[in-house]
């Protein structure tokens, strides 16, 4: 079989990765350069791909400056504190300055954003969450994304950045290949914005076999976003972290609905509630600036949802199933099994 | 937890296959039919089901604890703007229907196309703001946020 040798020349911007981050670029990029030629390059198909490929049923970072709820200073702090000071600050202010317009965007386009019945605000579930009927989310952002780019390559996986011989250390394209042909695709381009994901199961999962692909974070996230931009010399900002999550026995997410509605919290073997243990020896070692319980914990915003731990209402239960099956369907089945067999439901408020 | 095909529902149009972001949803080339080549890397991300216009494909819990029985099933409308979820348990105690928006608008009316928008001035190329900023930002006459306006100052380097 004889594969073919593609160039797509004469590209002003280039994206290559599109997930929700790839797609906003290509729309905002159509906006600052509108005769310009915007091109989007993508492992999936942008419709459903990246890490929103599902749907969210929360927006994890809004301000609400609008509602007179934070402002991006709280951000940064917040920000600070969760990762123990390894937070670049001026970019952590310029995001969350920028947040906000974003998600009103959305909400334009069509996102169903839900509100406060009585203050009108959006619906909280925690200080920096909205919540969202956002099973089209992606798909949402997509139309946008194909509303803005000249062309759209769907399942091509983009390897390696170009580097210009002409010019020392610019970028002038990228080469990839189509998952599903095997034809060789050269972009060649004046910029390239790499929306491309991080990796998942870099470390061995407890889960083996079918239940390999029950992970946190998309199980075809192969690391792009630093394999790309390493290679090409690029300065990695703010590309230090790495997530481990807990998760529930053959549950997976989203972990942080269960602390924000029911208010758990996660305990280690003996039995201790090992995070609030160890601040204060934590707090000595990076200092209060970098480490403040008080305001690390999470603000409860008034949230009806919760009347107890265990004890919900119908409607709340309803409410909850309804939002959690938006994001992750199978985490209201997968106690379906359980539950009708044992009587009760593995997860409680999960059928 | 991955997704099944039921064969003789499916009529291998490959709407499933192109829609998959693990690309393993696959035509089997002798039955024609789809089918889940790599149970272990599938998200269980729905995409597929929801794109399936014969109602062909399932998904299952683990085989090493849930016996097949129960079901989730979906119907997506871009049209009407909803989604719509059964699920079944096993022993057919619990019928659960919901009903969630997607949109509230049209479907993708209501998105501008940016290249007819009145092109940004000099000014708004030279500045810190965004497409629709400073409007979007808080929805009123405010201007951006910048450290002088919320009365902060820049303190460089690592700091305790």
């Amino acid at each position: 079989m004889a594969y073919k040798t593609i160039v797509e020349d004469n590209i002003d911007i280039l994206v290559a990765g599109a997930g929700l981050g790839g797609t906003g670029a290509a729309f905002e990029a159509r906006y600052w350069g509108q005769d310009k030629k915007i091109v989007i390059a993508e492992k999936a198909n942008i419709d459903r791909s990246g890490a929103v490929a599902q749907g969210l049923y929360a927006i994890n970072c809004y301000m609400g400056t609008r509602f007179g709820e934070n402002n991006p200073e709280d951000h940064v702090r917040y920000a600070r504190i969760d990762l123990m000071g390894m937070v670049r600050e001026d970019l952590l202010f310029d995001m969350a300055r920028h947040v906000d317009s974003t998600v009103h965007q959305f909400e334009e386009w069509g996102l169903p954003i839900m509100r406060d019945p009585k203050s009108g605000a959006y619906q909280r579930e925690g200080r920096w969450q909205i919540m969202i009927h956002g099973e089209s989310y992606k798909p949402i952002v997509a139309e946008a994304a194909k509303k803005s780019a000249d062309k759209v390559f769907n399942r091509i996986c983009v390897t390696h950045l170009l580097m210009d011989d002409a010019k020392e250390n610019r970028v002038a394209g990228a080469v990839g290949f189509n998952v599903r042909t095997g034809n060789y695709h050269v972009f060649k381009a004046k910029t390239v914005i790499v929306g491309a994901g991080g990796a998942s199961n870099i470390f061995r999962p407890r889960s083996v076999g079918e239940g390999a692909g029950r992970v946190w974070y998309a199980p075809w996230s192969s690391g792009s976003a630093y394999g790309l931009m390493i290679q090409a010399g690029v300065k990695m900002t703010q590309m230090e972290n790495r997530i481990v999550l807990a998760r529930f026995k053959d549950g997976y997410g989203p972990v942080g609905a269960y602390f924000l509605h029911l208010k758990t919290y996660t305990q280690n073997a003996y039995g201790e509630e090992y995070e609030s243990k160890w601040f204060p020896e934590l707090q000595k070692m990076v200092g209060k600036e970098y480490l403040d319980p008080e305001v690390s914990r999470v603000v409860e915003f008034g949230l009806d949802y919760a009347d107890g731990r265990f004890s919900l209402s119908p409607r709340i239960y309803y409410n909850l199933v309804d939002d959690y099956i938006q994001g992750t369907p199978l985490g209201a089945m997968h106690s379906q099994p359980k539950g009708s067999d044992s009587g009760e439901a593995a997860a409680p408020w999960v059928v | 937890m991955p997704t099944f095909v039921y064969m003789t529902r499916c009529d291998g149009c490959g709407h499933c296959v192109d829609i998959c972001p693990s690309d393993i949803m696959h035509i089997d080339p002798t039955l024609r039919r789809a089918y889940n080549i790599e149970p272990n890397m599938c998200w269980e991300c729905y995409s597929c089901v929801k794109a399936c216009p014969m109602d062909a494909i399932d998904v299952r819990g683990y085989a090493d604890f849930a016996p097949l029985g129960h079901s989730v099933r979906v119907k997506r409308d871009e049209e009407k703007g909803v989604i719509a979820w059964r699920i079944k348990s096993r022993n057919g105690e619990t019928d659960l229907n919901l009903l969630a928006p997607i949109t509230t608008k049209p479907w993708g009316t209501a998105i501008p196309q940016l290249k007819d928008e009145a092109a940004p001035t000099q000014e708004a190329r030279d500045s810190q703001l965004l497409f629709n900023e400073p409007k979007y930002i808080r929805m009123d006459e405010g201007d951006i946020h910048t450290l002088e306006s919320n009365g902060l100052k820049m303190k460089a380097g690592v700091y305790y």
